[in-house]
């Protein structure tokens, strides 16, 4: 086991940057994921760390030596990492029990002790009895746990996972969400799980790593991502909050500011040490919206859209001070709402998301 | 029934029937026909034919040799050619689609024509080792005239079929497979041993039994090899055999050709047996692994392999070239002697050479314009069409092809040795046994790009135009062919290339005045003239280049894998 650091790891194909200037610190037993949309660099990351790809530029170590930097670059095999694959990638000429014992075959362990750690590796992810099998007669489930008692029986410092649920339906993911978190916690084992599903990564991890085109967005706790988002993108990502544009009024005080959002004053929570700037915006979520009674303020508005979800509406809402920023939350309820109709906000409570306003949040 | 229902199923009723027409004339009578001048000759079944063949020594001699160069060749070729498409496919080695070309190039010249160039260069006359003055002393033995010098030719033309296969088994191999290997700490050498050959043996198997067929019914290297060191394998014994006793030995040719028949369906069934026992199927699609990286190695990799090249292609090419402009046998070579008298006897002084090359041309064309047009439709039956049967069809247009040229050679003699029953035409003794011979081996090379044009092809177009009231003839016309013809063109050019230079079949076909550049090349090597021969040959040579060429301005528009020496 050992912890891992990238310290502004880039990595470049041609002039495009897959990677950009990512520091991330992985302590010894956390279990790390690494969430974003596609495309954004995430398996680029993850072949950076197994040393399957070199970096541009920066610097990786695992257990504190430096495996990769601009100089040169420890040989995948020499790094003691597990991977998981997105498709498994059991060898399909081997049995399960060949498939899990591969790496103590080419480290020329002892067949007798080979034999045992592969046992105790299947029965770890609990397909004892299984050994004999080729990989094409196991079930999506059942493949996916001989890949993970395949990198186990390494005892690897690191294990890596590249959307290993992505393959599977739904109601396996699931289970299969909670054997990971099992292994997690049986083992001890520092984690780097890669996925773009929120859900999987918020119940899964230590903490999150928001990547979005190649940068780290931010780096935290999942109850941290989802109430203090540290820039636009985190803030509409999570959980599709809703940004908004604001103008912060009054200083921070008690973790509070007060700002003004469409014509509206709210307190809203902050950072320590903020204060008055214009073109700031701050993230809202269905539990920050209330329907404004008769008299009461609010944001004046239409509803363009009404969808019923089983239990909740689904509202669109489009202020009239800024019709072409629909406002998209949730109403408990099933009747009320027609599209057409016209409803008054109120913004309750929210996060005023750090820094300069919205430049900041932008990436080229 | 409605009229327009009934003029839709017509057209393709019309279709359907046309084509298996076509398919019952060109692949499944002559096999028949061949398969009763054993079982039943004359008409009544015995087994005579058998008896007689089983008994002549010569038989059993012929059929060790073909089995013993057979399997020679296919080691040698397996060897070289899953080597050069590791090397090729897993490192980083530059060059790599000029490699290719270069590598694949000898599948493309002609069996003979390979066979004379190496001749050419080894020979106590070769004007390349008089040049360097290495060369042994006239009169002394050319060593490729042994069964290890018709292995070797036979692992170096056949060498890139098996690179084609297994190039592209290693392509579809995806990189999490070495990735997982490599991660759990096996190094390059391990991943290669454990995960990339064993995963490759299906491949690698297939392209085996391919090597084998190519190489048991191969004529050109054992005739040019073989039949100077009297050591005959089965097609030389029945060319040899034909040659001396004419129509009187064609049952026991017959017998031979079966032989062969079956020798290479051996090969065809291990493979199908080996390759049922390890079915592993890649199925995920991925990108292909990264290349490993040579290193220090990577120069001197990569001067070996072109030293290779030069070895296996430049050399022998050169060779040929240099005889070609040798004014006589063992004349030294010089600015001062070298002649291209060569060139203009074989092409406007000597009749049958320059019959020869208006009868290969016209032939080749015709075969090709003729696979290209049936490819079309029956490539619309095989693809898109609704009959189970036809899956059948496409196996059995491959038969004249899969099995030695010799077997369809006979048996289109047999077919073809009376006139044709009710109408009197003679085709025996004319150009056009040779014509059939070839429209019936060669449909495939056209038929299969053609298929594979229509697999990428979105089938909504032609349900559109479908929808817009086109017939199925109108559509064929209008919408189908102009978008698979850049396959069955491409298809139809391979044809052409392959049948300009061809052997095998017309070496049992031909007559005094439909004589192939083949026959004519083999005929001036027999009585000596090597230079006309390889005058001959450079002239092929050359066409064959120019088309390739040619042929790569149409790649843009065609399947991946059409143009097998295109990377
Ligand atoms: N070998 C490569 N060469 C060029 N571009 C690449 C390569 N690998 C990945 N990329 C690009 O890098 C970006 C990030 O890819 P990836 O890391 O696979 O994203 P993710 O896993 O988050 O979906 C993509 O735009 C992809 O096209
Ligand atoms: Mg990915």
């Amino acid at each position: 086991m050992a912890g891992l650091t990238l310290s502004n790891v880039t990595k470049t194909f041609g002039d495009f940057d897959a990677v950009k200037d990512v520091s991330i610190d992985v302590r010894d037993g956390e279990f790390l994921a690494v969430l974003g949309p596609s495309g954004c660099g995430k398996t680029t990351l993850l072949r950076l760390v197994a040393g399957f790809e070199r970096v541009s530029a920066g610097q990786i170590r695992i257990g504190g030596e430096t495996v990769s930097d601009a100089g040169g670059s420890v040989p995948p095999e020499k790094r003691r990492v597990g991977i998981v694959f997105q498709n498994y990638a059991l060898w399909p000429h081997m049995t399960v029990a060949e498939n899990v014992g591969y790496s103590l075959k080419v480290a020329k362990v002892d067949k007798a002790e080979a034999r045992r750690k592969v046992d105790e590796a299947l029965a770890l992810v609990d397909l004892t009895g299984l050994a004999d099998r080729r990989p094409a007669n196991l079930s999506g489930g059942q493949r996916q746990r001989v890949a993970l008692a395949r990198c186990l029986v390494a005892a690897p410092s690191l294990v890596l996972f590249d959307e290993p649920l992505a393959n599977l339906d739904v109601h396996l993911r699931a289970s299969m969400e909670d054997e990971f978190a099992a292994f997690h916690k049986r083992t001890g084992t520092t984690i780097v799980y890669i996925t773009h599903d929120q859900s999987e990564a918020m119940a899964l991890a230590d903490r999150i790593a928001v990547m979005d085109h190649g940068r780290l967005a931010q780096l935290a706790t999942p109850r941290e991502l989802y109430s203090e988002p540290a820039n636009e993108m985190v803030a509409s990502f999570i959980a599709q909050g809703i940004v908004l544009p604001a103008e912060v009024l009054s200083a921070e005080e008690g973790g509070k500011a007060r700002v003004e959002v469409m014509g509206q004053q709210v307190t809203v929570r902050c950072r320590p040490g903020d204060g008055p700037r214009a073109n700031a915006s701050i993230c809202v979520r269905t539990p920050d919206l209330e329907i404004a009674g008769e008299g009461e303020p609010g944001i004046e508005g239409t509803v363009t859209r009404a969808v019923y979800k089983g239990g909740a509406l689904r509202i669109d809402f489009a202020p009239a001070a800024d019709p072409d920023r629909v406002i998209s939350f949730e109403h408990p309820g099933h009747t009320g709402f027609e599209e057409g109709a016209r409803l008054r906000l109120r913004i309750v409570s929210g996060w005023l998301i750090p820094g300069n306003g919205p430049e900041d949040g932008q990436h080229a | 029934m409605s009229a327009p229902v009934k003029e839709s199923r017509g057209q393709e009723m019309a279709l359907t029937v046309a084509v298996a027409v076509v398919i019952v004339l060109l692949s499944l009578l002559p096999m028949l026909r061949l398969i009763k001048e054993i079982v039943a000759p004359g008409g009544t079944i015995s087994d005579t034919a058998i008896r007689l063949g089983l008994a002549s020594p010569a038989t059993w001699t012929a059929t060790v040799n073909t089995l013993v160069v057979g399997f020679g060749g296919t080691v040698l070729a397996v060897v070289l050619g899953t080597f050069v498409a590791l090397l090729v496919t897993l490192t980083d080695i530059r060059g790599r689609s000029t490699l290719v070309l270069a590598y694949v190039m000898p599948l493309m010249i002609a069996p003979q024509v390979t066979a004379l160039a190496w001749l050419q260069l080894f020979g106590p006359a070769s004007p390349f080792l008089k040049m360097i003055g290495m060369a042994p002393p006239l009169g002394s033995r050319n060593p490729l005239y042994s069964t290890e010098g018709i292995i070797l030719l036979l692992g170096v033309q056949y060498g890139p079929l098996v690179f084609l296969l297994v190039r592209a088994g290693l392509r579809k191999l995806p990189r999490e497979l070495i990735e997982a290997a490599r991660s759990g700490g096996a190094g390059w050498f391990t991943v290669l041993r454990t995960i990339v050959l064993p995963l490759m043996t299906p491949s690698i198997v297939a392209a085996a039994a391919l090597a084998f067929v190519s190489c048991v019914g191969n004529f050109g290297i054992p005739a040019f090899l073989g039949i100077p060191a009297n050591y005959l394998v089965l097609p030389t014994l029945i060319y040899q055999k034909l040659a001396g006793g004419g129509p009187a030995v064609l049952g026991e040719a017959a017998f031979l050709s079966v032989l062969i028949g079956v020798i290479a369906m051996a090969g065809i069934l291990g493979q199908e047996v080996m390759s049922r026992r390890r079915d592993y199927r890649i199925s995920s699609t991925s990108l292909p692994a990264d290349p490993y990286e040579l290193g220090k190695w990577r120069l001197p990799v990569e001067i070996g392999m072109w030293l290779f090249i030069v070895l296996i292609l430049v050399l022998p090419l050169f060779g040929l070239l240099l005889t070609s402009l040798v004014p006589g046998y063992g004349i030294p070579l010089g600015w001062a002697t070298a002649t291209l008298d060569n060139y203009r006897f074989v092409l406007f002084e000597h009749a049958a050479a320059r019959r020869s090359f208006f009868n290969s041309f016209a032939l080749s064309i015709a075969a090709a314009a003729f696979a290209v047009l049936v490819a079309v439709p029956v490539g619309y039956l095989v693809a898109w069409g609704r009959h189970k049967w036809i899956r059948y069809v496409n196996l059995s247009i491959e038969l004249p092809y899969a099995l030695p040229g010799v077997v369809l050679a006979i048996a289109a003699l047999l077919m073809f040795l009376r006139p044709i029953p009710f109408t009197g035409i003679q085709l025996y003794n004319t150009v056009w046994i040779i014509l059939y011979a070839y429209l019936a081996r060669f449909l495939v090379l056209a038929l299969r790009p053609t298929v594979s044009g229509y697999h990428q092809i979105d089938r909504a177009l032609e349900e559109a135009a479908q929808v817009a009231g086109a017939g199925l003839f109108t559509r064929l016309r209008t919408i189908v062919f102009p978008l698979v013809a850049p396959a069955a063109l491409a298809g139809g050019l391979l044809i052409f290339m392959t049948a300009l230079s061809e052997l095998t079949v017309s070496a049992l076909l031909w007559s005094s005045g439909s004589e192939t550049i083949g026959v004519v090349m083999f005929s001036f090597e027999q009585g000596g003239d090597s230079s006309y021969a390889a005058a001959m040959s450079a002239i092929t040579v050359s066409i064959t280049f120019v088309l390739m060429l040619a042929t790569n301005l149409l790649a843009p528009y065609l399947p991946n894998g059409v143009l097998p020496w295109r990377d």
